[in-house]
């Protein structure tokens, strides 16, 4: 019985060094060394300070701006630091109620826009961070979005298309378009209406 | 379903099924009694290890004395994860400074990642320091799974062994998992999940200025940092600007390679897989999905060879496909056709070539439908109970197949190692169920199965039903235990008798509603998953010891061949009829009667 706690104790040990200190520092050191822009955040950069995350979602209310998903994240929507869903059931009528809220916040600002609205843009994202929506969602906003900016619809839609990516090697997941980095290509100075 | 749902599911069992013969077939060299060129490779640093520890490597241990160095090993386990939670913040790597976890709270957690289980009552970007992350929660992902798969190879060796005393070395097999199994093949996934984008780094979280300003209701806390309610008893807040989002970072892959490597499936972050910087891609999320199943899946071909007859390997992951298949065409099927509620809304969830549509709840854009739903079956039908979808927000009969395969007692792949000795199990069960049918003494793999096998197969196969059973009708009778309830009707049934099973069966997910960390949930779910992981393991060491004491019978004309597809229909159907007969009625209160209302 000593003998085996012995054993445990110096074999716990020893375990906690290999697994717990060498093989992250390892891991961290390869993944700097080959990966450094990814292994630090996927981070948009403008003069030399970081303006955001290719991978995590932030909140767009403003006409002219594409809106993400839904993020149920608390206080705020898009909170890096408290991720999750909102874990409402399919039965719960408080679900209903905040897709009915969604769908009338969308037609508010957009009041010609009758067509029914992609699911993926009144629903709440697993993460409260998904960076994207789907490519049906970016074509329901677009000629919101090129009508607050006075952009033409070719124009948007060619921003669109510039930040859609389809199915990973044609057939992983689904097609997708980035919301943060095809807003901040809107706000760039080279975009401006006619 | 849709073509391209379709195509996903069925890429990935090819995929897994072309994985299983290289990676069992190298196991079998790393847990084989002769000395190898695997084992020749890393034997200097293995004999280091035993001569620090005090180890004797070719030390014969009978099963008794295999099951107390295991039982000793994972209780300081728990009691080193305890204390790090408590003490955390007198400790250095604590940038966030994080404060000590509580008591509950941290007993909850040191067993449930001791237990390979992973349940999270804590949200990892606001509870636990990086050195806590490291030194105490991925320390028990390797050591945890490493636990598993050395059970399992003692207990193949009851069958394997002929007349012998011993089961072989508890601290040989655990360390050999860990040095040739887990750690390489987490390098190597560490690198895969950083190209994808997964963060791996030791920095303070960023601060990034955010495209558009806006407004936000901030709770209002009093000078000593609690919330103020007003006079309805509800949190106060005021409006505020939100100019800023804080990014987390840390070293998630390669705590994340391991959760799901080892079928751990504890989150890094909060929203566990479904958080892009814990599963940034379609790609990343095919790697995760892989990880799960390849161990549990290579140990069934590991078995065979041990065993003498590759066939029986094959018989019994055959056994496992056979559930597995139509249950997660099922639960994607179920997704895939939306949320009835939200029919009569102005909202299209038809699938499209623009977008996934379906049920959307709780999901990522970059996943959809197919990838999400084939994950919750993986992560279920293993129990790794990692998420990349919130299980909470599935539909009713999409909920009711993660549960279920949890129910079933984690043997449909199930965890590394606890998996197939769980299969092992309802196989010994069913073998002695065919010997009853025409009078005749079991046989199992040229082991005569007896009174003292069947108690232990029994014992294994009804503890984890009994502790749903018995926690679930506690929780339903007690006011703390229905006060975590999040949604309501049915459904907080759902809830409640999800996370039982979930810890029950050491997987680990849940739906996410529940508010679990509260002293009641912490030590009810904490006692589930102790006695769900290692008296089952004791009872299967009880039997392997047994098993290998005994002279090989030679097959005869009455010998039930354990390879055909008679007998992988016979095991598919106990496995399913005591899972079905244990909890069918507890599911018509749950994800069955929330259906029916929903106007299924």
């Amino acid at each position: 019985m000593t003998k085996l706690l012995r054993n445990a104790v110096m074999l716990l040990l020893l375990m906690t060094v290999i697994t717990g200190v060498l093989y992250p520092l390892v891991a961290t050191g390869l993944a700097q060394l080959v990966f450094p822009r990814q292994a630090n955040g996927s981070l948009i950069v403008k003069n030399g300070k970081p303006i955001g995350s290719v991978l995590i979602g932030q909140s767009f209310t403003d006409p002219k701006y594409f809106w993400g998903r839904p993020s149920a994240t608390t206080p705020q929507a898009n909170n890096g630091t408290n991720s999750g869903g909102s874990n409402l059931g399919p039965t719960n009528p408080a679900l209903t109620d905040a897709v009915k809220q969604r769908i009338a916040a969308l037609r508010a600002v957009d009041p010609g826009n009758t067509a029914p609205v992609p699911v993926d843009l009144v629903t709440a994202s697993g993460s409260g961070l998904d960076p994207e929506i789907s490519p049906a969602a970016a074509q329901y906003q677009l000629e919101r979005v090129a009508k607050a900016r006075g952009l033409s619809t070719s124009q948007v839609q060619a921003l669109v298309n510039e930040y859609t990516s389809g199915r990973q090697l044609g057939v992983f997941g689904e097609p997708r378009v980035n919301v943060l980095q095809l807003n901040l290509a809107l706000d760039a100075p080279q975009t401006h209406g006619s | 379903m849709t073509t391209n749902d379709f195509l996903q599911v069925g890429l990935y069992l090819v995929v897994l099924l072309l994985l299983v013969k290289p990676v069992g077939s190298y196991m079998a060299l790393v847990f084989a009694d002769a000395p190898n060129r695997v084992t020749r490779f890393g034997g200097g640093v293995e004999r280091v290890i035993y001569r620090l520890c005090g180890i004797r490597g070719d030390e014969a241990m009978g099963w008794k004395r295999y099951a107390l160095a295991m039982l000793l090993f994972n209780v300081l386990g728990v009691l080193v994860v305890y204390l790090l939670q408590r003490v955390q913040q007198w400790l250095p790597l604590n940038p966030q400074h994080f404060a000590a976890v509580s008591p509950d709270s941290a007993m909850n957690t040191a067993i449930s990642f001791a237990t390979n289980t992973n349940w999270q009552g804590y949200a990892g970007e606001s509870t636990m320091s990086y050195l806590t992350q490291m030194l105490g929660l991925a320390v028990q992902n390797f050591l945890s799974a490493a636990t598993g798969i050395a059970v399992l190879v003692a207990v193949v060796r009851g069958f394997s062994r002929r007349s012998s005393l011993s089961i072989g070395n508890f601290w040989v097999d655990l360390t050999r998992s860990t040095l040739y199994v887990l750690l390489p093949l987490s390098l190597l996934m560490t690198l895969l999940l950083v190209s994808q984008g997964v963060v791996q780094n030791f920095k303070s979280y960023v601060d990034v200025p955010v495209a558009q300003t806006s407004t936000y209701a901030q709770p209002v806390t009093d000078a000593a940092g609690n919330p103020v309610k007003d006079a309805s008893g509800n949190p106060e807040t005021k409006p505020a600007q939100l100019a800023t989002q804080t990014l987390p970072m840390g070293p998630a892959a390669s705590q994340i390679a391991i959760k799901m490597l080892g079928t751990n499936g504890g989150g890094f972050f909060n929203a566990n897989s479904a958080h892009p910087y814990e599963n940034p891609t379609p790609f990343s999320n095919f790697i995760e999905m892989l990880a799960i199943l390849l161990i549990p899946g290579g140990l069934c071909y590991m078995f065979g060879k041990q065993v003498g007859d590759r066939r029986q390997g094959w018989a019994i992951l055959a056994t496992m496909l056979v559930i597995f298949i139509p249950l997660t065409i099922a639960l994607v099927a179920a997704e895939q056709a939306g949320n009835p509620a939200l029919h009569g809304l102005a909202v299209d969830a038809h699938a499209s070539a623009l977008q996934a549509g379906g049920n959307m709840e709780g999901k990522e854009t970059r996943f959809g439908i197919a990838a999400s739903g084939l994950f919750a079956a993986i992560t279920t039908a293993a129990s790794c109970g990692a998420v990349n979808a919130m299980h909470d927000s599935l539909t009713p009969l999409g909920g009711l197949v993660p549960m279920w395969l949890m129910q079933l007692g984690e043997v449909i792949f199930g965890g590394v190692g606890s998996g197939l000795y769980g299969m092992l199990a309802f196989a010994v069960v069913a073998v002695f169920i065919a010997g009853l049918m025409v009078g005749r003494t079991p046989e199992y793999l040229g082991k005569k199965i007896e009174a003292y096998e069947m108690k232990m197969a029994s014992l294994a196969v009804l503890l984890p039903c009994a502790l749903v059973v018995i926690g679930t009708a506690i929780a339903v009778m007690t006011p703390a235990g229905v006060a975590g309830v999040a949604n309501p009707g049915a459904h907080g049934f759902s809830e409640i008798l999800y996370a039982v099973s979930s810890a029950s069966n050491n997987n680990g997910s849940a739906f996410g509603g529940l508010s679990a960390n509260t002293p009641f949930w912490n030590v009810l779910l904490g006692i589930c998953m102790f006695l769900a992981r290692f008296p089952l393991a004791i009872a299967m060491l009880a039997m392997a010891g047994s098993l290998a004491a005994k002279r090989h019978v030679p097959e005869s004309a009455g010998t039930l061949p354990t390879h055909t597809p008679l007998f992988i229909t016979l095991l598919a159907c106990v496995v399913v009829v005591v899972g079905a007969l244990t909890f069918l009625p507890a599911l018509a209160l749950g994800p069955i009667a929330e259906s029916l209302m929903s106007g299924h």
